[in-house]
């Protein structure tokens, strides 16, 4: 049986020409950049390179990148690192109650330190309600987040919208965008996004596990997380990880260099997708039409998510259901769109990459239908 | 210096015929126990095992897996001194000086089995204890309350020195009273009824209940971690995997809602008691309580065990969750057993379960299903797999 992976958002495959990256530097190109003989230089300079490639996937200066463990440690730069700095004028923050918890979680952790945090609901669709976001900023906050793609439902924010009537509102105010399921699956520049930080993360892109990066505008100021040796402007200190920061690069230049051709092939997926899903009875989508092409979360009323998860896994399908971090509890952004508990139990998520196949899909939908007929219907209808 | 392991046996010591055969057991499972970290060469006399090592090895960690061996009462590492007194005192000094100098006060206490040994125990005591005062004069005597207590054996081979023994496991040595067959669910209780029947000699044979896709390959990983804590005290032990999808399916299918628990837990039972006579088990073990679950009422253990002819032992019945969670604890199986991975007893749970119900209801209830077929169906599907 081949593998039919369709959990993208969760992780991805990473790619062989990445990997081959990532030994080359483990193996021959393994100085310290901050050395200062030729083998330090040797790693600076790959190093540099693949800043400039992350850089140019999401148009900004290779100076504004800061390479971090991932997008949760880059996401807790920017917040923790961020709201600290702007203690002195003001301490309120708002969010949509729809971010990952590695947006959330920093902010609680704010919010026990003595900041005001205002969550924003959803619409209903699971759409971002801009008014409702943008009143919630006063003169007195300072911080604000919203990531561009939402990683359980494909949602699109209208970032640069947001970012623009909330610093009319609040002009010193750092507007965080968490970008780690948009950075390949929708075109974006953080120039024109407007944002003062923005998260993205390797992992997702076909790079190794273990590296993301932050960009942070020339000129906005963060505290860091860590304090060391000084590397990366301070900001990020300890010697850069560059087996996988190159790897990152490549899959990140790739991943820009391919995104048109890319979202038509996920596009015809999707449509294909939502076709099927159309024809058996029982089955709804959550993600509303305007969400990305690659994220589709659906549900099967009646068949418990992680039972129908282990039914499609015995035949080596594998989907989420809902985000992998919380490790099967009930998903926060179905529960803020309102949507039915017996939805929310039963919801799956699939997410594609453009090596997916409309016949794996064929296949999803068969063994679904399959799980549907067999499986026990759960009480919670 | 030599050192080498005392084990003071425990109710052994009380069988009168069967006393060889009590500690050969004991001794043969002590074996097994120090697997892996050294050879040892034991022997017996007069209610107390020595371990010796023959070789170099880390003898903490060989007292840490021995204070886990059912059978033996107290257990302290000891140093071998030829029994001669001279030497004795020269050794307890060398021996005990850390902990003597750090000490602010200590005891000497002496036993004397040996009596062809030219000093009684308190002669013993009072010259030691001399002995020791002049090579630490910053210590003083406190026969009450002492920091450190040197201890002096004088028996059959050669004289042991140590600072005073530990518990020791406590019950009967695994293996002395038969075999039996535990449900082990994956919840906190089951390990602990395992734990406690195999402190009074039983050898575990432990069955676990999957119900793939509704419970998940984690579920199960967990179960074999649990084995895996609890091998430490209870030996080798053999889990057994029974399919258990098809009957939860026919029970939701067929069965009344409020029933479908109690139904489950007789198929469980059933099945366990097929296995139990396949594998020589001469009565089950269960995790079960009174009061804890609706399930778990006087009636419903009465329901659920009626179709059994060997014993059903459950030992936590008497103890509260919070009795139970200390153990659990204790023997490190709490937080292998709080991790969030479904078993098949919370597949199917009922809105409404009956909590008094009667027998013939219940077997109303389970009527429709052919029972035989998926009992036999589900002893055929069983795998095996061994913990050491």
């Amino acid at each position: 049986m081949a593998e039919v992976y369709l959990d993208n958002c969760a992780t991805t495959k990473t790619d062989r020409h990445a990997a081959q990256i990532a030994l080359e530097l483990m193996e021959r190109d393994y100085g310290n950049p901050s050395s200062l003989h030729k083998k330090g230089l040797e790693a600076q300079l790959r190093l540099d390179r693949a800043r400039s490639q992350v850089a140019a996937a999401i148009g900004c200066g290779a100076g504004e990148i800061v390479f971090t463990s991932g997008g949760t440690e880059a996401n807790n730069l920017a917040l923790l690192g961020g709201a600290e700095a702007r203690r002195r004028r003001g301490t309120a923050i708002v969010a949509m109650s729809t971010e990952h918890s590695s947006v959330l979680e920093p902010l609680r952790h704010l919010e026990a330190q003595g900041f005001r945090l205002r969550l924003v609901p959803p619409l209903p669709s699971g759409e971002v309600d801009a008014d409702a976001f943008v009143d919630a900023v006063d003169a007195d906050t300072i911080l604000a987040a919203c990531m561009l793609v939402n990683s359980e439902v494909g949602v699109i924010a209208p970032i640069a919208e947001l970012a623009r009537r909330c610093r009319r509102k609040s002009p010193g105010l750092l507007f965080h965008c968490d970008g780690v399921q948009a950075l390949g699956k929708t075109a974006f520049s953080v120039q024109s996004l407007g944002v003062d930080t923005l998260s993205v993360s390797g992992h997702k892109l076909h790079a190794p596990k273990g590296v993301g990066a932050l960009y942070v505008k020339k000129g906005v100021r963060l505290l860091p997380l860590l304090y060391g040796g000084g590397q990366q402007r301070g900001l990020r200190p300890g010697t850069e990880n560059t087996p996988l920061a190159c790897a990152f690069g490549y899959a990140a230049e790739k991943a820009a260099g391919e995104q048109g051709r890319n979202a038509e092939r996920v596009a015809g997926l999707y449509e294909y997708f939502v076709n099927k899903s159309g024809k058996l009875p029982g089955v709804c989508m959550n993600s509303p039409a305007t969400a990305t092409p690659y994220i589709c979360n659906l549900s099967a009323p009646g068949y418990r998510s992680e039972t129908m998860l282990h039914f499609l896994e015995q035949q080596e399908i594998y989907v989420s259901n809902g985000s992998a971090c919380s490790r099967g509890a009930k998903s926060h952004v179905l529960t803020a769109m309102g949507l039915a508990p017996g939805r929310i139990d039963s919801a799956l998520r699939v997410s594609f990459t453009a090596e997916n196949t409309t016949g794996e899909i064929d296949l999803f939908f068969e063994v679904l239908a399959q799980g549907m007929e067999r499986l026990v219907r759960s009480r919670v209808g | 210096m030599n050192e080498l392991i005392l084990l003071k046996n425990g109710e052994i010591a009380l069988k009168g015929l069967n006393r060889s055969t009590f500690e050969d057991m004991l001794v043969k499972n002590l074996r097994h126990a120090l697997h892996g970290v050294g050879k040892f060469k034991f022997y017996k006399a007069q209610s107390t095992i020595y371990a010796e090592p023959m070789e170099e090895c880390d003898l903490d960690e060989a007292v840490r897996r021995l204070s886990r061996v059912f059978g033996v009462a107290a257990l302290v590492r000891a140093c071998i001194v030829e029994k001669d007194f001279e030497q004795i005192k020269a050794v307890a000094a060398e021996y005990l000086s850390v902990q003597l100098r750090e000490a602010r006060t200590f005891r000497v206490t002496a036993k004397r089995a040996d009596k062809k040994f030219p000093l009684d125990s308190s002669q013993i005591c009072r010259e030691l204890g001399a002995h020791l005062l002049r090579a630490f004069p910053h210590l003083r005597v406190n026969l009450e309350h002492p920091d450190v207590e040197v201890v002096v054996e004088v028996r059959d081979f050669a004289a042991y020195l140590h600072a005073g023994q530990q518990p020791g496991a406590g019950g009967i040595p695994v293996g002395s009273s038969g075999r039996a067959m535990l449900l082990l669910s994956g919840g906190i209780d089951s390990p602990v009824a395992g734990y406690m029947m195999a402190k009074r000699g039983i050898k575990i044979v432990a069955v676990h209940f999957a119900s793939p896709p509704y419970t998940s390959e984690r579920a199960l990983l967990k179960v074999h971690g649990l084995c895996e804590k609890m091998t430490p005290y209870c030996g080798r032990m053999t889990l057994l995997t029974v399919p258990f999808t098809e009957i939860q399916e026919c029970i939701r299918r067929h069965c009344p809602e409020e029933y479908y628990t109690l139904v489950m837990r007789r198929f469980m039972m059933e099945i366990a008691g097929r296995l139990a006579e396949k594998n020589d088990c001469g009565a089950l073990i269960t995790g079960e309580s009174i009061g804890q679950v609706a399930s778990q009422t006087m009636l419903a253990l009465h329901c659920t065990g009626a179709a059994l002819d060997i014993p059903i032992l459950r030992p936590v019945i008497g103890m509260d969750k919070e009795e139970i969670i200390t153990v659990a604890r204790r023997i490190d199986t709490f937080e292998t057993s709080i991790l969030p991975y479904e078993d098949c007893c919370t597949v199917f749970t009922p809105r409404h379960p009956k909590t008094k119900p009667r027998l013939d209801a219940v077997l109303a209830a389970e009527a429709a299903l052919d029972r035989e077929a998926l009992v036999a169906q589900a002893v055929q599907g069983t795998t095996c797999r061994g913990f050491s």
